[in-house]
């Protein structure tokens, strides 16, 4: 584990939430700093996702107890676009297809509300064209998605270097990547983990929701934490990730008891 | 001009008024479409087919027939000139305009008034005309037919291929008016044409467009019909498509509905040999007190047909859309492969979709697939655009806008999808999203 200097990013103390009335995180407490990388793994189901969804602002979830600090605010008392602008990230583990939007149109949208937001120049559509095809070299995609409606009928994997392209136009401060190499083949992986790093910033930070450890020799984590029954019951170093991979989850649940 | 009573009898009438002369075979034509007219009543809410379409407020009207107005100036229908198209037809309430049409003559493609037609005695028009669109058990096509003056034809010989589609704007200019418009089409063996049939207005008055188009597509030949309904807001749109299809040909309708306070738009298209394709794409987008009312029918009548049908309505305000889809896969239309899809957005409490697919399927051998599915948008989709940082209301517009859009960026006729485009990005409130 690195020795952690940067400033506090976002702060979770004891988050709970429900969803349609079930509980499903149960006083979770997270901490990131500036410049760091973390892992979290975990069994399907042990709330990873709805960890991640609460943070980006999921209308659907209830936060029933806890408190989120993020960049200096109140996270939990902002609206999921306004999270967005402050420079939260959210890639999705299953990006929503919106056919009939072009993904230009989208992403320049996105872009311009997110960078006006923060006093950065508005780009009309022949400049955003120009920088979006920088974004899309580093991810080495095909300039024809951005005519495609967004993410319609795109694989598994262009979907998740759509995420990233939105990633890199958005530079968020903290990015929750939720799956993200899930689906992806060995080239297609090392592309995103490449322009994932690309991205990294001794001012930003990047937590990485896997199942895989295969993500974590690329993009090399200071922290991997273990989600269980809606709990981070285990923190480690990289070499947790390892080990996990090796054993499964069966032993932390006996530890812990 | 004719006298005008309230009632549905009287509105009927109207449509029937003041028959002109023609040839001999048109004339019969016309006496026993007149027949079938004053023998049928205009269908009530009792009637299945029209449960959810109450054509009451239509009797209450006292239309007359339109009778030719004042010039229009090119001007006047400048906004709706399609560059793409050479070829424009245009009639201004129901009566063609020498001025403003101009036909560009292409290779084995003639294209002309129906009046020229029957002047010139046409052989196509003696196989073809009311022979497709039956007015038998339908008033309006028997009033249309009955009535039956002028028009298009588009005749495409053998092999022949237009690029370029063939406008037909039927332009209204005067409220409280019947106008009529009639289309033809047949495309002979391996010929390929697009028509792109357009109601419009100049006003936003009261008044009626009864039109039947219909269409004969030879073997291995394709026809793309693209029908734009912007009547003005206070208008009645009734209108019949029907088109033939002969052996691996194809036939493709995609039809948008963004006028009239009651519009009511029957497709039926039946299969007339083995492998052929139809494809079937509907937007009814709007808002008020607009009715719109689509009712199709599919006749797979023999093997190896194929269909695909998307129909999408967005629904604001009070509007009330209703979508009937009919497939019929008869015994003897083994290896049928059909879908149909329907799906609709309900933008308010007061807007309402009834959709009503209808899958009689009588051959065993056969892959059909159809779905409904009405509601709001989806919280995922709106969660997702809202945590990329644009507000809740940019992201509802957006998402409208998309749901709609799908189906104009299918037109592929770049200046009518911008046109189209402009008129969604209004109805899904979207200035935001330009
Ligand atoms: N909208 C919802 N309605 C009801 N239950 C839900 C909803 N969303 C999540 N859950 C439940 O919450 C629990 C946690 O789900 P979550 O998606 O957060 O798990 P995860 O750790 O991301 O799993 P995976 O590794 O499979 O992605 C599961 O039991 C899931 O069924
Ligand atoms: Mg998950």
């Amino acid at each position: 584990m690195s020795e952690s200097t940067g400033k506090v990013l976002l702060d979770v103390r004891n988050l709970s939430a429900t969803v349609a009335g079930v509980q499903i995180l149960k006083g979770i407490d997270f901490t990131v700093r500036a410049g760091e990388v973390h892992a979290i793994m975990g069994p399907n189901g042990s709330g990873k996702s709805t960890f991640s969804k609460v943070l980006a602002g999921h209308p659907s979830y209830e936060v029933t107890g806890g408190e989120v600090e993020f960049d200096g605010q109140d996270l939990l008392a902002l609206p999921a676009e306004v999270r967005a602008r402050a420079g939260f990230f959210l890639s999705f583990q299953y990006p929503v297809e919106v056919p009939g939007v072009a993904n230009s149109q989208f992403l320049r949208l996105a872009y311009n509300t997110v960078m006006g937001g923060r006093g950065r120049e508005e780009l009309d559509p022949l400049e955003f064209d120009d920088y979006v095809r920088e974004k899309l070299q580093l991810l080495e995609m095909d300039p024809a998605f951005l005519e495609r409606s967004v993410n319609t009928g795109f694989s598994g994997g262009e979907k998740k270097r759509n995420e990233i392209l939105q990633m890199a136009l958005l530079e968020p401060t903290l990015a929750f990547l939720d799956e993200t190499d899930s689906g992806l083949d060995i080239d297609a992986l090392r592309i995103v983990a490449h322009g994932v790093n690309s991205l990294r910033a001794s001012g930003n930070a990047i937590v990485l929701v896997t199942h895989y450890q295969r993500l974590l020799n690329y993009i090399v984590p200071d922290f991997v934490h273990v989600m269980d029954g809606g709990r981070l019951v285990k923190t480690g170093g990289k070499e947790l990730a390892l080990e996990l991979e090796a054993r499964g989850y069966d032993w932390i649940g006996r530890e812990a008891a | 001009m004719a006298e005008t009573t309230s009632g549905a009898r009287t509105f009927l009438d109207s449509l029937l008024a003041g028959a002109e002369a023609g040839s001999d075979a048109l004339k019969t034509l016309r006496a026993r479409a007149l027949e079938r007219a004053n023998a049928l009543s205009v269908p009530t809410t009792r009637h299945e087919e029209w449960r959810f379409t109450d054509l009451t407020p239509l009797s209450r009207m006292a239309f007359r027939q339109a009778t030719a107005g004042a010039a229009l100036d090119a001007s006047a229908i400048a906004h709706w000139t399609v560059p793409e198209a050479a070829t424009r037809l245009v009639f201004v309430d129901g009566h063609f305009s020498v001025a403003l049409s101009s036909i560009v003559s292409v290779d084995g493609v003639r294209v002309e008034r129906l009046a020229d037609a029957f002047a010139t005695g046409n052989a196509v028009l003696a196989s073809h005309l009311g022979q497709i669109a039956g007015f038998e058990h339908d008033p309006f096509v028997a009033a249309n037919t009955a009535r039956l003056a002028d028009g298009v034809l588009v005749h495409a010989t053998r092999n022949a291929f237009a690029a370029q589609p063939i406008h037909c704007l039927f332009v209204s200019t005067q409220a409280d008016v019947v106008q009529q418009a009639r289309v033809l089409v047949v495309a002979e063996d391996g010929a390929s044409v697009t028509i792109l049939e357009d109601h419009v207005a100049t006003h936003d008055g009261a008044y009626c467009v009864n039109a039947v188009v219909e269409i004969d597509v030879g073997a291995n030949a394709r026809v793309r019909h693209v029908k734009l309904q912007r009547d003005g807001k206070k208008a009645f749109h009734l209108a019949t498509t029907a088109a033939r299809v002969a052996r691996d040909g194809t036939y493709s309708n995609l039809a948008v509905t963004l006028g009239a306070r009651l519009s009511r738009n029957n497709v039926h298209v039946l299969q007339g040999g083995t492998g052929t394709h139809f494809e079937l794409d509907g937007l009814a987008l709007i808002d008020g007190r607009q009715l719109a009312d689509t009712r199709t029918f599919v006749d797979h009548a023999q093997p190896h047909g194929t269909s695909r049908q998307l129909h999408k309505c967005v629904v604001g305000g009070g509007a009330h859309a209703v979508f009937n889809g009919r497939i019929l896969v008869r015994e003897d239309a083994q290896k049928t492969d059909s879908t149909q899809e329907s799906r609709n957005l309900l933008l308010s409490e007061k807007a309402h979709v009834d959709t009503k697919p209808q899958l009689e399927i009588f051959a065993d051998d056969v892959k059909c697939a159809h779905g409904a599915a009405v509601g709001q948008l989806e919280a995922e989709e709106v969660f997702y655009l809202m945590s990329r940082g644009l507000s809740e209301s940019v992201s509802r517009s957006l998402l409208t806008y998309g749901f709609a859009a799908d189906i104009v960026g299918r037109i592929g006729i770049p200046s009518i999808v911008r046109q189209l485009d402009a008129a969604v990005v209004e109805r899904t409130g979207g200035q935001e999203i330009a």
